[in-house]
């Protein structure tokens, strides 16, 4: 994730400005892929065909500070609340890309 | 010094609506001509007496030159001629321009007119693609949100932060079919409850169908122009009184909050310009997307404390005869929802409203009103105050 050596803050996602300080030191820092729900929901109705419902939409607060839409993998849809603690995995979205997923901790 | 509140300077003058629903074979361009050529109609004017076009692009039928196209298919030559893209806010931002265009001496009499044809224009797999335009196509789009899921993302935030419950929320749905059973230009006319709400099906928990907003073909237009001339129109003139906007993000995941939206900066802007209160206001029509988007702009726009709006809308305040008579056409949810120019039926109906022209609907007496708007995910806020005195 983006770090600004200026102010230290993290950023997501990833930009030329630092977000919080306009500064322009932005350099790729590790984190450590923990987070909390901020919010999510059970898409019973797909967007098309390649993504078969129901499947869990979330906003994760990351423990670095930033927020990001993810999906919730491997959980019981229902047993999903707000505020539970996650961390990531990777899933494979094509021959050279992994997408970032959470599963609940 | 100069004044530059735009309050009671620019007056509507003249409106009319298509038929709304499903209407098969009808162009967005031709429904949007015809809204406009009717609102004209409605003011008294001459299609020459127009010198300013303000436009929306439309989804089933794409223009790189929106707003130009229309001039060219009326054959009006204006001034000022401009098509705006802010999703459903689209409309009363461009109203806010319009208005200062006129107070600014860019034009004298402004058109806006706006048409689409969600229902019928598209194929599903065009609609599909719609929804799927929205969003960060790198960060967002790849988890596959829907436009429902995003709203549920804030009414399931607002659930967990306040304990706001499904049957609030479905309360919203409730309130604006009852209105729309009193409209008969209204596309889905039968009462509905709160059952009937939490028993159709699950979209995106917590949202159910009826939830979520219509989908149609259809359009409506307005006259705008100076307080002087508008005083010597043929109908009463309505006052913009207040207009205010907020802008907070464009995706869902920067949102500086999930439960407070910019509609409290915009809200707080247009009252702040008109010199009234929520209080003051007779009715409110509020974009009604989805469920969720009410409840959160009855708090951010004042009419309830924050976290109070699942009370506020289970007492009845927004039903027919209530406190504050919401979306009192019946709203996206039972009126129509023809994409970007859905709220403009709301703000012809409070014109409607404020001239005693209501029918069977009329909030009687009721002289102010607030009309708000939003586009995204909640991202672009509009809020205008109308009223039938200009002072």
């Amino acid at each position: 994730m983006q770090r600004c050596e200026g102010c230290m803050a993290y950023q997501f996602y990833p930009r030329t400005i630092c977000s919080h300080c306009g500064g322009q030191g932005l350099v790729w820092s590790k984190v450590s892929g923990r987070g909390r729900i901020k919010s999510f929901t059970i898409v019973r109705r797909g967007i098309s065909r390649a993504y078969e419902a129901p499947y869990v939409l979330v906003l994760i607060d990351l423990e670095e500070g930033p927020c990001m839409m993810s999906s919730l993998v491997e959980c019981d849809p229902d047993s999903v609340v707000v505020g539970a603690l996650v961390s990531v995995a990777f899933q494979s979205w094509s021959s050279d890309i992994e997408m970032p997923v959470f599963k609940l901790v | 010094m100069l004044d530059k509140s735009l309050r009671g300077k620019v007056a509507i003058v003249g409106v009319a609506d298509t038929e709304v629903g499903v209407l098969p074979g009808r162009t967005p361009m031709e429904m949007g001509v015809e809204a406009a050529l009717a609102a004209i109609a409605d003011a008294g004017l001459e299609k020459g007496d127009i010198d300013g076009l303000a436009t929306c692009n439309a989804m089933a039928q794409p223009m790189m030159y929106h707003a130009e196209a229309t001039a060219e298919y009326l054959q009006i030559f204006p001034r000022y001629c401009i098509a705006a893209g802010a999703g459903g806010g689209t409309t009363f931002s461009i109203i806010h321009h319009a208005a200062s265009a006129i107070a600014t001496g860019m034009a004298d009499v402004v058109v806006v007119a706006m048409a689409d044809a969600m229902r019928s224009g598209l194929t599903r797999d065009q609609a599909m693609m719609v929804q799927a335009s929205t969003g960060h196509p790198e960060f967002e789009q790849p988890y596959g949100p829907t436009v429902p899921a995003y709203y549920a993302l804030i009414a399931q935030a607002h659930m967990a932060e306040f304990g706001t419950t499904q049957e609030q929320f479905a309360a919203i749905a409730v309130a604006c079919r009852a209105h729309a059973a009193r409209n008969p230009a209204a596309q889905m006319r039968d009462l509905i409850s709160v059952e009937d709400v939490l028993e159709s099906r699950m979209i995106a928990d917590p949202l159910h169908l009826l939830d979520c907003s219509l989908v149609s073909d259809g359009g409506a237009a307005i006259v705008l122009t100076s307080a002087e001339r508008a005083a010597d129109m043929q109908h009463a003139p309505i006052y913009l009184l207040g207009a205010g906007e907020g802008h907070s993000h464009e995706h869902i995941s920067a949102a500086r909050n999930l439960t407070t939206s910019a509609a409290k900066e915009a809200g707080q802007r247009a009252f702040e310009m008109s010199g009234m209160r929520p209080a003051d206001m007779d009715f409110a029509q509020l974009y009604d997307c989805f469920t969720p988007t009410v409840l959160v702009e009855l708090e951010d726009l004042g009419f309830c404390e924050k976290g109070e709006g699942g009370a506020f809308v289970e007492s009845g305040a927004l039903m027919p005869g209530g406190s504050l008579p919401v979306n009192t056409h019946g709203g996206l949810l039972s009126h129509s929802h023809p994409g970007n120019p859905g709220s403009m039926f709301a703000l012809t109906e409070s014109v409607f409203q404020l001239r005693g022209d209501a029918g069977a609907r009329q909030v009687v007496g009721s002289k102010n009103a607030l009309v708000h708007a939003q586009g995204g995910i909640m991202s672009s806020h509009t809020a205008l105050v109308l009223g039938t005195e200009a002072s």
